[in-house]
């Protein structure tokens, strides 16, 4: 067995595990902190794929900044007991069924079309470093680099426009 | 397979080496704060365990572990032992990345004097550490079920994460100018120029000033120590935390001060380098002696921090919440991306 | 790659063992007389008046929604640092226009008084 076989194997059931435990606890904030497991297990697998720029930005935007902000309102909401509502509409439920199997299917074809699943091509990982990426974005991709420069911009109008009314009372 | 393991044995003898170093200087810090916040008040402080009190830290963590761990009513029990956990956990991980002397030779081998120094996301792996330190603090106001420790969490996470984007742009400007995000090759790059005192201060003095500031605020010091204010909020976060559990915050504070010294002197004050090459004073490089050297005066320089730390905390008065992200969003967040834009067009004036 | 990135994780799990050392130390060692006085919470000395897990201030959550835009805005900015020296003029100007961008919304937040805090 080789180590990145064992490091696959054991990051990838850490990885679902805490996956299934981020919906299956009843607790909103015992989600999250699943949740935060889980991409912390995510980012140790990009580093068994040799990718650590990626890696760390996992931690960095999901871990320390999204994750933060749904902790936040978790907290900010503080649901009482009785508030909890546990959605058992069975019609929802088999929507989901239904989205996570079409989701599954997509994700199938796609590794199965996708040429980077050859073992045999090298650039590979030459992608994932902060240069290669630097590169590409600033020169290829330099209008979609600017586009989520404008995404970013409609992210913040959208929280102030929904805040405002707090704010001024 | 024999390779791994060899690797792993390596870095847990030096991670064991760094631990204990650190956990040492967290406990020299404590004395010092305590020293030096009696002079400053003209008291005596700390004088009966040991010569001059030096045993104090020691005798004070064997108390603390020997007390009861109180977990209050209605509190959140997992979560209010996990914060804690984090806060040190996260406090100790951040050394992984960060070199305390130039590699020495022993042998054939080259021995890296850090766990992990040329791993090339040095810097971005301490910055995405102390964004997780967060939930430590976030999760312990919230789980104890005490109105003080949740106002005092709160306050604390949204000042954390406030100045944390000011500190990523000064890094960002030090980054620009290295070109490297792994602190080794940061120090080595202040050393390498204007026979090596090019340190970073001299061409970012507005980012070291912005880094400083951030420094302290995510430390949760004074004047930013907003969280622990007592007159108002008793003791924050850690209100509802006894015993050792109250401990590993106490220690995890201290780490991360000694942490954030070292962290400003790699990134602006030339880290561990002579301010002359080697060979003038006969130390070849990759001797263990140059080593040591290099060590101690990385260590000094660290201490130095640490009492101006220390000084500012029992000098400057706290800021008002209000001022404080006043400060963070309108002042610091527009000069670090000034400093950002600035420092982009040197370099891009000098390459071309 | 291995001899780089192995001993960080060493690092990471070794600092999660000696938290835990550090709880579970004091769970061995410590004390254990816990009263129901002694539980209660801390409230200034008078009786706790309903719990703390009451919602509080929307000002919190727009640091934190700012905190995200912007940190992202940061994130896009690394890879360009890392190599601006290299990269030319017209990455450079790229991320100028970048940040001019995100400065709107900078500017629009403050006008609109997302970071006033009274």
């Amino acid at each position: 067995m080789n180590i990145h076989l064992i490091a696959f194997i054991v990051l990838g059931i850490l990885a679902i595990a805490s996956a299934i435990g981020t919906i299956a606890t009843k607790h909103p904030i015992y989600s999250a902190m699943s949740l935060i497991v889980h991409f912390f297990a995510l980012s140790a697998l990009y580093l068994t794929l040799q990718s650590p720029f990626v890696a760390v930005l996992q931690i960095l935007v999901y871990a320390g900044a999204i994750m933060v902000l749904v902790v936040f309102v978790i907290m900010l909401l503080n649901l009482n007991e009785d508030e909890k509502q546990t959605i058992r509409i069975q019609s929802r439920n088999s929507f989901g069924i239904v989205l996570a199997a079409i989701f599954f299917i997509m994700i199938v074809t796609f590794i199965m079309s996708n040429p980077l699943n050859q073992p045999n091509s090298t650039n590979v990982y030459n992608l994932f470093t902060a240069q290669s990426l630097g590169s590409v974005l600033f020169t290829k991709d330099l209008v979609a680099f600017e586009i989520v420069g404008i995404l970013l911009l409609s992210a913040i109008v959208g929280a102030i426009v929904m805040a405002k009314k707090k704010l001024i009372n | 397979m024999n390779e791994i393991l060899w690797i792993s044995l390596e870095a847990l003898i030096k991670a064991i080496i760094i631990l204990s170093l650190l956990l040492l200087s967290a406990a020299i810090s404590v004395y010092l704060e305590r020293k030096l916040s009696a002079w400053i008040q003209l008291r005596i402080g700390p004088n009966r365990v040991g010569p001059f009190g030096l045993l104090q830290p020691i005798v004070d963590v064997v108390k603390l572990i020997m007390k009861e761990d109180i977990v209050p009513n209605g509190a959140n029990k997992f979560l209010h032992g996990l914060a804690p956990v984090i806060s040190l956990a996260v406090a100790i991980m951040v050394w992984a990345v960060i070199p305390v002397a130039d590699p020495i030779k022993i042998g054939d081998h080259i021995i890296q004097m850090g766990i992990s120094p040329n791993a090339d996301i040095g810097i971005l792996f301490i910055l995405a550490m102390t964004s997780v330190g967060v939930y430590g603090i976030a999760l312990a106001g919230w789980s104890s079920n005490n109105k003080y420790s949740l106002l005092g969490g709160l306050r604390s996470s949204a000042q954390m994460i406030s100045y944390e984007l000011s500190m990523g742009l000064a890094i960002l400007s030090i980054i620009l100018i290295s070109g490297s995000f792994s602190l080794s090759d940061i120090v080595n790059q202040q050393f390498s120029h204007w026979g090596g005192f090019r340190w970073n201060i001299f061409i970012q003095p507005l980012g070291f000033l912005i880094f400083l500031t951030t420094a302290f605020a995510e430390t949760n010091r004074a004047p930013f120590d907003l969280p622990e204010a007592e007159q108002e909020l008793v003791s924050g976060y850690n209100t509802e935390y006894s015993g050792m559990r109250f401990g590993m915050f106490f220690l995890a504070e201290y780490a991360n001060m000694a942490t954030s010294s070292a962290i400003i002197t790699l990134l602006y004050l030339g880290g561990w380098t002579l301010p002359f090459a080697p060979s003038a004073i006969g130390l070849e490089q990759g001797t263990w002696i140059l080593g040591l050297v290099q060590f101690v005066i990385f260590a000094i320089k660290i201490y130095l921090l640490v009492m101006f730390f220390i000084w500012v905390r029992w000098t400057v008065p706290r800021f008002r919440y209000d001022q404080l992200m006043r400060l963070g969003w309108k002042v610091l967040l527009p000069l670090a991306l000034l400093n950002l834009i600035l420092t982009s067009f040197g370099v891009l004036f000098i390459n071309h | 790659m291995l001899e780089l990135y192995l001993p960080i994780i060493v690092m990471v799990v070794l600092g999660v063992v000696v938290a835990l050392v550090f709880l579970a130390l004091s769970m061995w060692l410590g004390s254990r007389r816990a009263t129901p006085l002694k539980t209660t919470t801390y409230e200034s000395g008078v009786e706790p008046v309903k719990t703390a897990r009451e919602r509080f201030s929307v000002k919190f959550y727009m640091v934190a929604v700012s905190f995200i835009v912007f940190d992202i805005e940061v994130v896009f900015l690394y890879p360009w640092a890392i190599q601006a020296g290299t990269l030319g003029i017209i990455p450079f100007i790229a991320m100028i226009v970048f940040i001019i961008i995100l400065f709107a919304g900078y500017y629009y937040e403050l006008k609109k008084g997302g970071f006033e805090w009274d």
